[in-house]
């Protein structure tokens, strides 16, 4: 097939219908209401649902509640709004239904502002709604693996049957790229008789089906956590993606950056190569799970004096970052989160005064 | 002689957690008489609510969903877009529907959601032990209003009813109640009436059930019908406020 130029938020869409999914609930917020838009005229051509909800905490119960049917869903956001949602994503986890939700960040807290930003690491990886639960959350760097990620996250979520978190920034959403639609990425829906509310007609059991988050019990809700826990665990085990630049030899500093921060790094570093100094990166392309082994063996390289990491937030990601070095090299944070995106001299800038 | 009074094959076998003297045993039944009558409880999925209810899918034999407290008509919405051959109901209590749940009932109605709601009006909080409601009566006491509903401070009881029959967007909106034979004939006819013009999709349907809470109204089960009659229905009018045909 041939590549196309889309724009991010446009091409967000229509990967997702092309990966089967084919029902869409949102509601407007900049910087990626065009999803929303694309899909106001895309979903009626296609034979799919296409409802703009009346909030983000409605929308999030419509994805609960066509997920909890068996059927594939999504929706697309923003910073505030994935707050909003992150109610109904607590629920969604809980009740182990899989669905997908796309944050295309803006700069906060609060209103904050329009402008990319990447301030949500941790609502992303570590909560944002309450209880013991995880998503797992993958970061684009370009509109073509924001494509690939949208297709990929629909069987990710089913296997799991868990909420898949694309996690990008306002750039990824707002920037025309050439993109393609790997057929290969379409995978066909799995069979959810089991556990999916769409009527008992539809089964050839008379066992009736329930989507529930409540447990009494203080057994019985220890239990639904650790099995929980053990989805998460096989995410670890399985699902860690990241993608090592400029490693391979000797380095003296090693970045650890994600989605479109990680490409201007990627130019800082071939600017400092041609000056003659040599800087690696690990660039996490799922944000949960953590690559936090490949950071360590990378850092613990004997070139490597001292970790940075660079990211659209006022030091998130570095806490994790952290947590994988354990102490064996200094880590240190690198970033602005006004919606400005650091320039690759910015970069260039931090790394020489790291090594004085 | 044949038997002529049976459990609804919708219901469980199952003893339930509610109080004595609580309506909601005969909601439910009504519901299931229903669902049965209309030989829907293959195709038809429950949606329980944060609230008394919340454990009621233990009680019926279809599929269940349990919402967040409010939330229920954006799970039902989410569920009739996808698949619009189920049939959905919601069954929500005052403070699920018509406090922190207002907004998701209200534009679920407007929009026309083919699902029903069933709406437990007891004039409290249940679950939670008896606190004060939107639908609380004036000079109601409950543990949050301990000197009873102060309508200059925190304004008058809210009728669902009415409200959503205020929407231009057609609909079913019903109010009845259950505290005698008579009146329990005609919620189960305002329930059949909403689920049957959910099956021929027609509109969005809404029947409001003016119910008992004696544990938290600190009556007995007698004295709370009787409470109910004297105090509540002379500000909730029983009646059909909406049907599909006045458009």
């Amino acid at each position: 097939m041939s590549k196309v130029l889309m724009k991010g938020n446009e091409a967000i869409g229509e990967a997702a219908i092309r990966a089967g999914a084919l029902n869409y609930f949102a509601y407007p917020i900049t910087p990626q209401s065009e999803v929303a838009e694309y899909l106001s005229g895309r979903m009626p051509e296609v034979g799919g649902v296409f409802l703009q909800g009346e909030s983000e905490v409605a929308v999030s119960y419509m994805i609960f509640g066509a997920a909890a049917c068996g059927e594939r869903v999504f929706t697309t956001s923003s910073s505030p709004g994935i707050s909003l949602m992150s109610e109904g994503i607590s629920y969604i986890a809980a009740g182990e239904c899989p669905c997908v939700f796309v944050n295309i960040m803006r700069g906060g807290p609060g209103l904050g502002g329009i402008l990319p930003s990447q301030a949500d690491y941790f609502q992303a990886t570590k909560g944002g709604g309450h209880g013991d639960y995880r998503l797992l959350v993958m970061a684009p760097a370009s509109v073509q693996e924001a494509v690939e990620m949208v297709m990929a996250s629909f069987a990710l979520a089913e296997k799991y049957r868990n909420p898949v978190m694309i996690l990008g920034d306002g750039l990824i959403g707002q920037m025309m790229e050439p993109v393609e639609f790997p057929e290969h990425l379409k995978v066909e829906p799995s069979n959810k008789d089991d556990w999916a509310t769409n009527g008992m007609d539809t089964r050839k059991s008379n066992k009736r089906n329930l989507v529930k988050t409540l447990y009494l019990d203080p057994e019985q809700l220890n239990a639904h956590n650790l099995k929980l826990k053990a989805k998460y665990e096989r995410m670890r085990r399985e699902e860690v993606r990241y993608e090592p630049y400029n490693i391979e030899g000797e380095y003296r500093v090693l970045i650890v950056s994600y989605g479109t921060m990680s490409r201007v790094c990627r130019t800082a570093i071939d600017h400092l190569k041609e000056e003659g100094l040599e800087v690696g990166m690990i660039r996490p392309q799922n944000l949960f799970p953590f690559p936090g082994k490949a950071i360590l063996d990378a850092a613990a390289k004997e070139s490597c004096e001292a970790v940075l990491s660079i990211e659209m937030s006022m030091g998130q990601m570095v806490e994790d970052v952290e947590r994988s070095v354990i102490g064996k090299r200094p880590v240190h944070w690198y970033g602005k989160c006004g919606g400005e995106v650091p320039t690759p001299e910015d970069v260039m800038d931090e790394v020489k005064k790291l090594l004085g | 002689m044949g038997k002529t009074f049976h459990r609804p094959e919708a219901l469980a076998d199952t003893i339930t957690h509610y109080c004595p003297g609580c309506t909601h045993g005969v909601a439910h039944r009504l519901v299931a008489e229903v669902i049965d009558e209309l030989g829907i409880r293959g195709r038809t999925v429950g949606i329980a609510p944060v609230g008394c209810a919340v454990l009621m899918y233990n009680y019926f034999t279809l599929d269940f969903q349990e919402a967040a407290h409010g939330r229920a008509p954006a799970m039902a919405t989410g569920m009739k877009r996808v698949r619009p051959d189920l049939i959905v109901f919601t069954y929500q209590g005052d403070g699920d529907l018509a406090s922190i749940g207002m907004g998701e009932i209200v534009h679920a109605a407007n929009r026309g959601e083919k699902f029903t709601t069933i709406f437990i009006n007891n004039a409290v909080y249940g679950m939670t032990g008896g606190q004060m409601a939107p639908t609380t009566m004036p000079g109601q006491r409950t543990t949050t209003s301990p000197l009873g509903r102060e309508p200059s401070v925190v304004g008058m009881p809210i009728r669902m009813a009415e409200l959503l029959a205020s929407l231009a967007t057609p609909g079913y909106i019903a109010r009845q109640t259950l505290i005698s034979p008579k009146y329990i004939n005609r919620a189960k006819k305002a329930i059949k009436k909403a689920f049957t013009y959910q099956m021929e999709n027609r509109c969005y349907s809404f029947v409001e059930l003016v119910s008992t809470c004696p544990t938290n109204w600190g009556m007995t089960p007698v004295d709370a019908l009787s409470w109910v009659e004297e105090k509540m229905l002379p500000y909730y009018n029983l009646g059909e406020f909406k049907t599909p045909e006045d458009e």
